[in-house]
This record gives structure tokens, C-alpha cells and sequence, in this order.
């Protein structure tokens, strides 16, 4: 004992870290990684490692050497993004797209904001969006899935159930739960991405607000325009929210603390309106995916939603129970 | 099961003295009685350098409206009357006196046994509260008189007994209930006829199963008084937290407990007004937990007040070696301590060692928007925002927020996964934005 | 050829178009003012600090503009000189005003004053104060967070990182008052900066006892009124166990400094004294 300390209440700290938390999403991650790695082998691991060392590298290099402050590798927000950017790659893309992919999320959409908690859009996204318009064919050409694959460049491409869907394809439910078919690498499998929710809401890492009313909304949306005209809109609402990247965007994307609101009713609000995006860009032929961008949009209202929207206050209209 | 409504937190409760024995502590050398306590005027002393005083005498008046006695915790004569730094952190007046034996006032009845019956007027409750100088000894020590003393044109309905005890480490309250039930059940009868309402809630959170069994059983034999269990959690024993678990009511924002018809009283203030109005007694010492995760000895200790806080630490096994810091109350609201050479005052629930590697912060960050914060805030407030705001001295914004709603309870800054002393900056906004607010309701009148 | 003709007519119109809603718009929302405000913002520092009691350099010279007499307007950061720019602007006249400097009333550096305590919070005087009256004995004293150095836009107050005491920069101190105001301890004061920089103060504000504030500081103030009886000016006066030195009163004949039992009083830019050689053996 040498000095007493003296600091201001409270005395004690739950613990919780940024880093923790960014492991929990790693973790919960894992299931859909270990399924992208079953269906597309070598092109998987090729493409996920290469996104996170450079996601983590370039992180490093700006914080040391153009900011030339205290390096954050170790919270472990760039090995997120890199994953996440993996995760919404088809196995089979170029190692030199998958490295300027990581450049934009890191370097444009993360640091050129100020780092981490700054950004006003999720950096991910931001690198997925900005390849899909930059390499069209290379981010739309989806391996076809393969048992411990081991093709790298040279997997067999197929169309996606997604666009499938705008042809009058029927998917196939338990192939969207288990992952069997074409797409993005950690967007196949449903199961594994809703265990990983599951695990995330166990955790508290996340709150059920943002999944559960994007897929709600969208659900309940593409009944209607089911119900409108049948003929066209043809797949059903489980489907619906099985199929692309809804499920990752929904439970992983659109939840990433610094770019989606911070109350309750603001998250209910961003949802609903990333679920309504999300259909109304699917519908057109031209971008079947919709939901990076319904992600990004809403992302820009964030800041507009966190000041306009309130808790609940205490005492405020409250009727008393009992 | 009943809990308030709004954010909370659950921290590990950590309550290594439970179940402990209240030991009455040696009696000290000297005192320091404190006449300032921390809210309100200081109490202006009555008695001079010299003086002889016996235990229970009054030595310092209540000065104002919000203020109130204090009285001569040991007996012997007055050395002086000076300064002296207390737990506040600051050096306030304080009456020292030279112990000599331990003689009591002839009128205080020092026997054991229970008295039920009380046939005084609500006026003579009331005044009996107020000489014997109780405050409420949850730790904000506001004068239990005043809340007794409802303003013109409100009624209370119900007494909420605030057992709540909902600060980690601490077990004083419990223990209490457990050696005292019957007292304390008394006390709230008395409290009951002075603020002339027929019913009762006493609000235990679900880790003191024992106190609650005990509680119920009593609770039979006295009319109006309802027991409720309540869930473990995080500031339930805030004033405005505790009637919304309780009774299911929510004071609006700025206003008193009494518009919604409820007075709190803590069951440490209960048992202080039993001793005062059926036993004649002052409130002059108190029961207090000496507690840490090293504690030899955690234990709680019934504590004459003015004694100096080393002397029952060392009674209760010293000062750990590995203490980083010294805190006087709770670790969540509790203020850490200079030294230990402070004296006991009405306030102190309890001394509390944290170890040294928990004892320093970790290194802030930046905030990353989790909206942790805003999510354990019992008053559903912005914590992130108040204290972005309170950096940047906007005032008025703070105010539109709400930031006088704070109950400066500590859970955004224990939850906040990014280490931000968000506590810090919004006390000194709230500070800063009472004050603006004070001086234009003068300026108006 | 007519698409390139249609986009220059479309834009030559829009162009036109815009520039005749400019035109009347400016007309009828022109709002006038003084042209003299803008030449005397122009002689002013433009530090924007509002040590003149005005948010920011225009302002004051608005300010300026509309008063009748130059009284009771000064710019702290330009000083005289720059008033007097300012009178000539607006041919009016000025009353040169003595030039003050911050002073830091306290000298409880970690050696006279040692440390009892670890603050561990955000570093922030002001929240610091707060909580608490500092890591020291003394409640009084300079809890060495920097909160003046912040407040300084002028990089002319630093914490000295040894004695933990702010120290003013004579030279760049601009008397603004930034750092009286951010001090929770009121311990800066703006005082007259004196001939050659000369000045002398009590360098303490302990209104303690004197054994307390012995106890907690070698070089505090104990209120022993030696220095208000020696003063042949009646520049000193004792309040509340602590001794203040009028600076429009005092001649700095430094009497007050000899008898100081604890070198509370502080004596800046005199020239050495001469070794008193009689007076000490006189005493022994």
C-alpha cells in the first residue's frame, strides 16, 4: 500500500472491453466460417485470410505511420472487418480485389473518419459496395458450392438463388438452412448465422431490436407484394430472409454498434427501414442483393435517428401498474 | 418478481460480511463528531471548549430548514471544536471530545426489551424525529423529519421501507433486519401513524432470503405492512427506482416522491426512529460494514459516531496490504478516501478495501456508440450524449436532456466497455447546469 | 451540335436567371452596417478570446462603434497600443490602461507541499475538484491538472511537469483572464504587471489555520500579519488567516518579503539583493 488511490464513483468496472466484445461477434462468426469452409474450401480460406492480415495491416501501418499515434490492432475491430469483408466475397475473387476491398473499408471508410467509433458507415460494407461497383463480374460470379472444395479461381460459377428468384426459381428451404448453395462465402447458411444470434443474444453483445424488425419488415413486406401479384414475387417469406445476405447483413452488419442507433425505438425505426430498402432494391433485376446498400442508406440516418429519437425517460407517461 | 422498469445493472454482489454478527465497537480515545453531514446546513454547535457532556446530549443544533441535531456520541469533556477532514474530502467543522467512561443520558431506556406500544401524536413523532436528529442512513442523508412533513396540499399513501440495500459489499441494512426485525417493524408502525397513511411496502431484494422470510412472518402481526421480495438489481435502492419496483408508480422528472403518494424511509433510518421515539434515544451511532474482497475480518460493527474510521478498522483486522483504495460506503456511489484518519459520520455505511489492480482505472477510449450506457440507464438517460455534451460545456443542451434527472448511480460508467468516465463529466455538468438553473430562478424572483 | 447548343442556352438562362434573383435579393435583404466595425475588427488581434467580455474580436468592435467613450472597453490581449488604434479609427480617445499579467497564487510544489494521495480520474481540474480538496494537506492549493493550460489559447500558461504548478509566460500572457475563470481554485489572479515586470504577491490562499496550513505546505500563508505591520504602505491586508497584497497600493519596497516566516510572498524580476551582511550579524 503505497498511496491511497482517489477516483470518483463508481469504484468498480464490469469488465467489459471493446475487444471483448469484438471477439464475441468472432466467435459467433465461426459456425457460417466453418460451413463457407466445408462448401468452398481452399477459395474460402484463401480469401478470409488474405482480408484480415490486411485488414489488420493496413489498420497498423495508418496508425503508426500517417496518424502516427497508439496502434488499435489489438482490440480486434479491424480483424472483425476483415472477416466480415470476407464473408460477403464469393470464394473465388482475386487475392488483389480482397486487398483493395480491405484498403477502402480500413483506409477510406474507417480511418479517413477518425478510426474506430467515428465512422459513419459500417467499413465493411462500405469495401463490399465499393467492389461490386468496381469489379462487377468478379464480385457477381458465385462459386457453385463443392464438399471440401478445392478450387480456388477456377471454381464452377452459378447463379444465385437471388436471382434465381427474380426468374421464377423456387429455392430449396433446407439447402438455404445448411448452406448448399451459391453465394457470398458467409452468407449461405442460415442455421449458422442465426446460431451465431443466438449466441450473441446470450452474450448481450447485441439486442434483438435490429435483426428481428429488418427481418420482420422484409418478411411482412414480400408477403404483401406476394399476396399483390403472385405470379411475380414467387418465394415465400422464409425463404425470403434465408436467401442473399439478409441474414448476415441483419444480424452482423446492420448491428455493428458505431453506425447503428443507440436506443431502442431507434433501432426499431433502422430496421424497419433497412427491411423496406432492402425488398424495394431486390425487386430490381439489377441488384439483386439490397441489403449493403438498405444498410448503408440507413447508416446516414443514424446520426439524424440518435438525436431525434429518445429513450424513454423515467416517470415520463407511465401509467402505474398494480 | 418486481423490479423497476427502466436499464439497471447487476454488478457481483460480493457481500463477504453477510450473515456476520453486528459487534459493538471499542469505544475510542477521542471523537471528531462531524456537525456538517453531507446535505444541508452544518448543525451549529451548543456547547464549548471544556464542557462536560454525557452521551446523547445534544452538542450541535440543527441551522435551517434541511439540517439537522447532532449529539454527543460518548461522554466526557469538549477539547474543542475545529476543523477537520472528514469523508467528504474536505476539512468541515467537527466537535472533538475527550472520552471519559460511557455515561448516558438518565432518560434514554438503555434495556433490550421491545416496546410496541406508542401513544404519541403524529405532531410528537414528528418533533421526537427531528431533536433526536435522524437522517436517512441509506447514505444521503437527508433529514427524516423534513420527509416526514409533507408540504401543504400533498398526502403520502404509502411508506416504501427501503431494505433494499442494492449496493454490492455492503450488508449493514441486512444484518439489522435480522438481529432487529421486531424493532424495525415497530419503527414503521411509528413511521406509518406520523405520516397518517395504512399501508406499508417493504422492498428486500431476493439475495436476503432469510431477512424476507423473517419480515413476512413479522409482518402478520402488524396491519398495513406488506413485505415484497424484489429482484436483484442495480440502483434499486434509489429513491425513485425503489417506489417504481415497490409500488409500481414513477415520479415524474423533478419532482418529489410525495406527488405520487409515497415516502421512502431506509430500515437503518427505521430502527433509529424506533430507539428515538419508544427508547428515548438519539441517533448518535450507527451499524456500518467493514468489508474487501482481502478483508481478514469483514464484519459489521455498531460504531459510535465521531469515532475515527482507523480505529474500527483496526478492530476489524487492519488495512489489508494489498488496498489500492479505501472507500467510504459502497463501491458503486461510495466516495474513495484520503486517509483513513476521518471520522464516522451518519452517513457512512461502510468502509470497503479494493485490491490494488482493481482499484485503477483502465485506460479510456474512444466511445465506439455501443449504447450500453443508454441501455442501463435507470433514469433513461443519454449518458454518452450528456457527457460529449458536458466536455463541450453546452449547458443548455444538457438541460434539454435532462441531466438534472442523473441519480449519479454509476452504471453507464461500470457497464461502459470502453472504460469512459462518463460519471465524472455528467456530475460536473449536473453541477454546473444546477447552478445555472439556481441562479435564474433567483434572478426571476 | 444542337444538343452542345441546348446545354449552353440552358445554361446561359439558368445562369442569367439566378443572377437577377441574386440581384433583387441582396437589394431587399441588405442589411447595413457601420463600415467602421470592420476596420476596427481589423485592428484588433483577432483571437476571438473574449477576455474583453465580449464573444469574439467583432463583437467588441461593434461594441466600440455604437459606445460614446472608449471607458471600460479594453482589448486585454492588444493592450494600449491597440486601443489606441482603435480611438483613432473612431476619433475618440483612450485612457491607457496599466498592463496586467496572470499570476499563479500558489507555490505548493511536490517538495513544499508533498503528495498524500494517487488521483485517478479523468484529469480535469474541475472534476478533480469535484470530488475532492486534492492530493495535498491543503485544500486550498493547485491541484496541477491543467485545466489553465487548456483554457490558454495564447500557449502562455504550462504546468511545470516537476513541481506540478502552472507557470505563466510573462512574454505571451495577454492578461485574456481564460485561465482565472477555468481555475476551480481561484488561484490566478490578473495583477498589475508593475515597472520592468516587477511585482510582488502572496503566493498562497490557505484560509486555513496557520498549524494546518503549516503543516500541510512549507510555503503557505499562515496569516501571521508580520508582512501587514511592516508595510509602510498599507498595501497588505489579512483576511480569513491569509494576507493579500493590494497591487495599486503597493510601491514594491519588498519589506513584506523580508519578514515572511514562510516565503510566502513572492518577489518577480528584481535584481539581486545585496548580501545584508550588517542585519545578520546584528541578529546573530
Amino acid at each position: 500500500m503505497d498511496k491511497l488511490i482517489i477516483s470518483p464513483a463508481p469504484h468498480i468496472h464490469s469488465g467489459d472491453s471493446i475487444s471483448k466484445n469484438m471477439q464475441a461477434v468472432i466467435i459467433a462468426l465461426m459456425p457460417a466460417y466453418l460451413v463457407a469452409l466445408y462448401y468452398f474450401g481452399l477459395g474460402a480460406l484463401i480469401v478470409s485470410f488474405t482480408a484480415i492480415v490486411s485488414c489488420v495491416l493496413f489498420e497498423y501501418l495508418i496508425q503508426k505511420f500517417i496518424l502516427k499515434g497508439d496502434t488499435t490492432i489489438k482490440d480486434g475491430s479491424a480483424a472483425l472487418t476483415g472477416l466480415l469483408l470476407a464473408f460477403n466475397l464469393p470464394s473465388n475473387i482475386p487475392i488483389y480485389i480482397v486487398i483493395v476491398g480491405s484498403l477502402v473499408a480500413i483506409g477510406i471508410a474507417k480511418m479517413s473518419f477518425g478510426g474506430l467509433g467515428n465512422n459513419p458507415f459500417n467499413p465493411a460494407l462500405v469495401a463490399r459496395v465499393f467492389l461490386l461497383i468496381s469489379f462487377p463480374v468478379a464480385m457477381t460470379s458465385w462459386p457453385v458450392p463443392e464438399a471440401l472444395s478445392m478450387h480456388y479461381l477456377d471454381a464452377v460459377t452459378a447463379p444465385t438463388t437471388l436471382r434465381n428468384m427474380n426468374f421464377g426459381v423456387q429455392p430449396d428451404t433446407l439447402n438455404l438452412l445448411i448452406g448448399n448453395i451459391g453465394g457470398s462465402m458467409g452468407e449461405v447458411s442460415g442455421f449458422a448465422l442465426l446460431l451465431g444470434f443466438a449466441y450473441l443474444l446470450y452474450k448481450k453483445v447485441i439486442s434483438w431490436h435490429i435483426p428481428v424488425s429488418i427481418l420482420a419488415t422484409s418478411a411482412v413486406f414480400i408477403y404483401i407484394l406476394h399476396l399483390a401479384a403472385p405470379e411475380s414475387y414467387i418465394v415465400s417469406p422464409i425463404d425470403y430472409i434465408l436467401s442473399g445476405g439478409l441474414l448476415l447483413g441483419a444480424i452482423y452488419m446492420a448491428t455493428d454498434y458505431v453506425t447503428s442507433p443507440m436506443t431502442k425505438p431507434g433501432m426499431l425505426i433502422y430496421g424497419v427501414g433497412i427491411g423496406l430498402l432492402t425488398v424495394i432494391i431486390r425487386i430490381s433485376p439489377v441488384y439483386p442483393e439490397g441489403v449493403s446498400f438498405a444498410i448503408l442508406i440507413m447508416n446516414a440516418f443514424t446520426p439524424l435517428i440518435n438525436t431525434y429519437v429518445k429513450p424513454k425517460r423515467f416517470g415520463e407517461k407511465v401509467k402505474a401498474k398494480k | 418478481m418486481r423490479t423497476f422498469r427502466i436499464g439497471g445493472i447487476h454488478p457481483a454482489e460480493n457481500k463477504f460480511s453477510a450473515g456476520q454478527k453486528i459487534k459493538t465497537a471499542n469505544l475510542p480515545k477521542q471523537v471528531a463528531i462531524p456537525l456538517a453531514h453531507y446535505i444541508g446546513a452544518p448543525a451549529e454547535a451548543v456547547v464549548a471548549k471544556g464542557d462536560i457532556v454525557k452521551v446523547g446530549q445534544l452538542i450541535g443544533k440543527a441551522n435551517g430548514f434541511i439540517s439537522a441535531n447532532v449529539h454527543a456520541s460518548v461522554s466526557g469533556k469538549v477539547n474543542k471544536i475545529d476543523v477537520q477532514l472528514d469523508a467528504s474530502g474536505y476539512k468541515r467543522a467537527a466537535v472533538f471530545i475527550d472520552v471519559d467512561g460511557d455515561e448516558w443520558l438518565e432518560t434514554i431506556d438503555r434495556t433490550q426489551t421491545v416496546v410496541r406500544e406508542c401513544n404519541l401524536t403524529k405532531e410528537e413523532i414528528i418533533k421526537k424525529v427531528a431533536e433526536a436528529g435522524i437522517v436517512g442512513l441509506g447514505g444521503a442523508t437527508f433529514p427524516a423529519h423534513v420527509k416526514l412533513s409533507p408540504p401543504p396540499g400533498k398526502k403520502a399513501e404509502v411508506l416504501v421501507i427501503n431494505a433494499v440495500e442494492c449496493e454490492p459489499y455492503l450488508t449493514c441494512d441486512h444484518q439489522l433486519m435480522l438481529e432487529k426485525g421486531e424493532e424495525i417493524m415497530v419503527g414503521i408502525s411509528i413511521l406509518m401513524k406520523a405520516l397518517d397513511v395504512n399501508r406499508a411496502v417493504v422492498g428486500i431484494e431476493n439475495n436476503k432470503k432469510d431477512a424476507i422470510a423473517l419480515f413476512q412472518k413479522l409482518a402478520k402481526e402488524f396491519k398495513g405492512v406488506e413485505v415484497t421480495a424484489l429482484k436483484v438489481q442495480y440502483p434499486q435502492g434509489g429513491e425513485k427506482q425503489l417506489i417504481d419496483a415497490a409500488i409500481g408508480r414513477q415520479v415524474p422528472s423533478g419532482a418529489l416522491p410525495i406527488e405520487v403518494g409515497a415516502v421512502v424511509q431506509n430500515v437503518g433510518t427505521t430502527f433509529a426512529v424506533y430507539e428515538a421515539v419508544q427508547k428515548n434515544k438519539p441517533l448518535f451511532e450507527r451499524v456500518m460494514t467493514i468489508t474487501g474482497k482481502s478483508a481478514t475480518n469483514p464484519g459489521n460493527y455498531l460504531v459510535r459516531l465521531g469515532t475515527m474510521l482507523s480505529e474500527v478498522v483496526d478492530q476489524a483486522g487492519g488495512v489489508p496490504a494489498d488496498t489500492g483504495k479505501i472507500v467510504g460506503g459502497g463501491p458503486m456511489m461510495g466516495r474513495s478516501l484520503m486517509t483513513l484518519d476521518v471520522p464516522m459520520a451518519k452517513g457512512s455505511a461502510g468502509v470497503l478495501f479494493i485490491q490494488n489492480m482493481e482499484s485503477l482505472r483502465k485506460k479510456m477510449q474512444t466511445c465506439i456508440r455501443c449504447g450500453k450506457c443508454v441501455n442501463v440507464c435507470p433514469m433513461g438517460l443519454e449518458p454518452y450524449l450528456l457527457m460529449n455534451q458536458s466536455e463541450r460545456e453546452m449547458w443548455a443542451d444538457m438541460e434539454s436532456n435532462k441531466v438534472m434527472d442523473c441519480i449519479e448511480c454509476g452504471s453507464c460508467s461500470y457497464t461502459c466497455p470502453s472504460n469512459r468516465a462518463l460519471l465524472d463529466y455528467i456530475r460536473f455538468g449536473k453541477s454546473t447546469v444546477g447552478g445555472i438553473i439556481r441562479s435564474r430562478q433567483a434572478r426571476k424572483s | 451540335m444542337n444538343l452542345i447548343l441546348v446545354s449552353i442556352l440552358t445554361l446561359v438562362v439558368v445562369g442569367a436567371l439566378a443572377a437577377v434573383i441574386l440581384f433583387f435579393v441582396s437589394k431587399k435583404f441588405h442589411v447595413f452596417e457601420d463600415p467602421r466595425i470592420d476596420e476596427v475588427e481589423a485592428a484588433l488581434p483577432a483571437a476571438n478570446c473574449g477576455g474583453c467580455g465580449f464573444p469574439g474580436c467583432r463583437n467588441f468592435a461593434n461594441a466600440c462603434v455604437k459606445a460614446d467613450t472608449l471607458d471600460g472597453l479594453l482589448c486585454p490581449v492588444g493592450g494600449t497600443p491597440t486601443m489606441e488604434k482603435v480611438a483613432e479609427i473612431l476619433g475618440k480617445t483612450v485612457v491607457a490602461a496599466a498592463p496586467t499579467v496572470a499570476v499563479v497564487r500558489c507555490s505548493g510544489t511536490c517538495d513544499n507541499r508533498p503528495r498524500k494521495n494517487k488521483y485517478d480520474g479523468v484529469n480535469h481540474c474541475f472534476i478533480a475538484h469535484n470530488l475532492y480538496s486534492g492530493e495535498t494537506g491543503c485544500s486550498w492549493g493547485c491541484l496541477g491538472l491543467g485545466d489553465c493550460e487548456l483554457s490558454c489559447q495564447f500557449d502562455a500558461i504550462h504546468v511545470n511537469p516537476v513541481t506540478m504548478i502552472p507557470e505563466v509566460d510573462e512574454d505571451k500572457c495577454t492578461s485574456c483572464g481564460a485561465c482565472v475563470k477555468a481555475c476551480p481554485k481561484m488561484l490566478i489572479e490578473l495583477r498589475k504587471k508593475g515597472p520592468k515586470s516587477r511585482r510582488i504577491y502572496v503566493s498562497c490562499r490557505s484560509q486555513d489555520k496557520g498549524p494546518i496550513t503549516k503543516k500541510a505546505c512549507e510555503v503557505g500563508c499562515i496569516g501571521c500579519s508580520k508582512c501587514f505591520k511592516v508595510c509602510p504602505h498599507d498595501a497588505i491586508t489579512i483576511e480569513n488567516n491569509l494576507a493579500f497584497i493590494h497591487d495599486d497600493k503597493c510601491k514594491l519596497c519588498r519589506k513584506c518579503v523580508e519578514v515572511c516566516p514562510t516565503n510566502s510572498i513572492i518577489e518577480l524580476n528584481f535584481p539581486p539583493r545585496k548580501v545584508k551582511t550588517e542585519e545578520t550579524a546584528v541578529e546573530a
